[in-house]
């Protein structure tokens, strides 16, 4: 296929008075890993939301695997989708947060059938198969019973990430998902990540990590004040950035 | 005030520092010698409480022990019981729902539950009891069928609802109002990530409720929940008023003819009592298992087993 898998046409988003995304386009292949950098503010995470839906956009549209997100066009009219629907298109994208946000009531095990068996009405069995799999591939497979108050920050992490690989996700979405981890647990989430972006997953990922982005991404995306200021190659970006405004970002950071 | 001087406190710590114990570093907790004098002053009071009760001739514990199980009592026992779970199970299922419809935010739905918490917690129980009750005297009939259209079902309202019903309708309903705001806070309590994550892996909002949002609530609401049970065991009394004697109104019935009132009033208390320990015993155990996921022991690292399922 040679259609790109998200499609962001001028994606406008304000709260309140404030415009926090002011027309942002961006194209991402299939298999394509992005890395957004961009200064406290600047609407990455915003942007992100938006992709699932989780904000709901103002003006432009969100393509995801030829569905216009949140919405249906019908002879020359919009519609909003009913929550259903809504909920439907989330299952084709994975969500990882800054904070994790595991289900505290629910094993590492149990959350990653969570949504297999209650919203993909999947057998138990093969869901919690599944599971085990996906524990395994992010290096857990021996913490299944743990609750999360009983992981640490990277492991609860990495169950993260394998409860949103558990709907066979086409995209994945990552907030900063090392942030809120101490510094000798980071690499251990990073691993993970490398792994997928390696297994050929279309990945999304807003971070501070500049050594993640120049190893893995296939692009990197500049955003400050709610557009895309600049992108192109991590190389390119990152070591010869054309913007002022990319320059003085990069400068503090590294 | 004389203060030594700084090299001769810097002497002194570190000799205090380089100390060897003498007792091989056993540590010595803390005494408390003030709750051992507590613990005296409380065995004090039992004692005298407890010869009180013995040598007192006015008490009538013969009379006590044999009302206890008098047939009126227990009638009035069983039915303070399912007055209680009914009105109770009813408060919490309409208070849940009260609750998610003022969250919701839809406005009607909204607007629908904030004016019934303010209706129900407004007007005293005692109205709404009687309301229930006479309701057959402004209302004969109910009918079944499409408004201002034709009629399929028509039954007469004193069938309809029975003392028991019109008991339960204005236990529960009123019920319904206080649990409707204890358990919004519940929810509100909830980590705002939570519903996110939910909506992230597809759920949707009734879904993320109950599998998601309830659970982690009930936590926070079991305590609440518990004592306005124990509450509802007392404030079941009031409905004498409809004509139903329970607990309190079978042993009230009873002095009225014997004039024993402290007896009947022990042997009343000694089933409250009763009843409330059971409660808590059930609220302790629930409580456990809630806090499972926080406080419990870590289960053992499963190496061994994963090798030996198929996959
Ligand atoms: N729900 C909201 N209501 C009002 N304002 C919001 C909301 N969410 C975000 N904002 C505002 O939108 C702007 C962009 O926020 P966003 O979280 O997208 O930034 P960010 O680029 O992710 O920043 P950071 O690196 O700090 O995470 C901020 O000024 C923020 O205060
Ligand atoms: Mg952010």
């Amino acid at each position: 296929m040679t259609d790109p898998l998200v499609r962001a046409v001028n994606v406008r988003k304000s709260f309140g008075d404030l415009e926090v995304l002011r027309g942002i386009n961006l194209e991402i292949d299939r298999g394509e890993v992005v890395c957004v950098l961009g200064p406290s503010g600047s609407g990455k995470s915003t942007f992100l939301r938006c992709i699932n839906h989780l904000d709901r956009i103002d003006s432009g549209e969100i393509w995801v695997d030829g569905h216009l997100i949140g919405y249906r066009r019908a002879h020359g009219k919009t519609y909003e989708l009913r929550p259903h629907e809504i909920a439907a298109q989330r299952r084709g994208i994975g969500m990882v947060f800054q904070k994790f946000n595991l289900f505290p009531h629910r094993t590492a095990l149990e959350n990653i059938t969570e949504a297999p068996i209650f919203v993909k009405r999947q057998g138990k069995a093969r869901a919690e198969a599944r599971a085990h799999e996906l524990l395994e591939r992010v290096n857990l497979g021996d913490r299944a019973d743990f609750y999360p108050a009983q992981l640490s920050g990277g492991q609860q992490q990495r169950v993260a990430i394998a409860r949103a690989l558990a709907l066979d996700p086409t995209l994945m979405l990552f907030d900063e998902p090392t942030s809120a981890l101490d510094p000798e647990l980071v690499g251990e989430v990073l691993d993970t990540m490398k792994d997928l972006a390696r297994d050929g997953m279309t990945m999304i990922v807003v971070t501070h990590e500049i050594g993640f982005a120049r190893e893995v991404a296939d692009r990197v995306v500049f955003m400050d004040g709610g557009v895309v200021v600049e992108q192109g190659p991590p190389r390119q970006v990152l070591d010869d950035p054309q913007h002022p405004r990319t320059r003085g970002f990069l400068a503090k950071v590294i | 005030m004389t203060v030594p001087p700084a090299s001769t406190r810097a002497t002194s710590t570190q000799a205090t520092a380089n100390e060897q114990p003498v007792d091989g570093g056993r540590i010595i907790p803390v005494r408390h010698p003030g709750q051992w004098i507590g613990v005296a002053a409380i065995l004090v009071a039992a004692a005298l409480f407890v010869q009180f009760l013995v040598t007192n001739e006015k008490l009538r514990l013969d009379l006590v022990a044999g009302y206890l199980f008098e047939r009126s009592v227990m009638r009035g026992l069983l039915l303070t019981l399912e007055l209680t779970v009914v009105a109770m199970v009813l408060g919490i299922v309409l208070g849940t729902l009260l609750a998610i419809m003022r969250l919701s935010g839809n406005r009607v739905l909204s607007f629908v539950a904030s004016g019934y918490i303010w209706f129900f917690r407004g007007t005293p129980i005692l109205v709404q009891l009687l309301f229930w009750f006479f309701l057959g005297s402004i209302l004969p009939m109910i009918n079944l069928g499409i408004p201002f259209g034709p009629t399929f079902v028509e039954i007469p309202t004193n069938v309809l609802i029975s003392q028991f019903t019109a008991a339960i309708l204005g236990l529960g309903l009123n019920e319904a109002a206080y649990m409707a705001e204890i358990i919004r806070a519940g929810i509100k309590s909830v980590d705002p990530g939570q519903s996110e994550a939910a909506e992230a892996v597809g759920m949707g909002r009734m879904l993320a409720y109950r599998r998601i949002i309830l659970p982690q609530a009930s936590r926070v609401v079991l305590p609440p929940i518990a004592n306005n049970t124990i509450s509802m065991l007392k404030l079941s009394s009031l409905v004498i008023v409809v004509g139903l004697p329970e607990l309190l109104t079978a042993v009230q019935l009873i002095y009225s003819r014997n004039f024993q009132q402290i007896p009947l009033l022990i042997v009343a208390s000694i089933w409250y009592l009763l009843l409330t320990t059971i409660l808590t015993i059930i609220q302790v155990r629930i409580e456990r298992r809630l806090d499972r996921s926080v406080t419990g022991p870590r289960p053992a690292i499963r190496v061994a087993e994963r090798q030996g399922t198929p996959s």
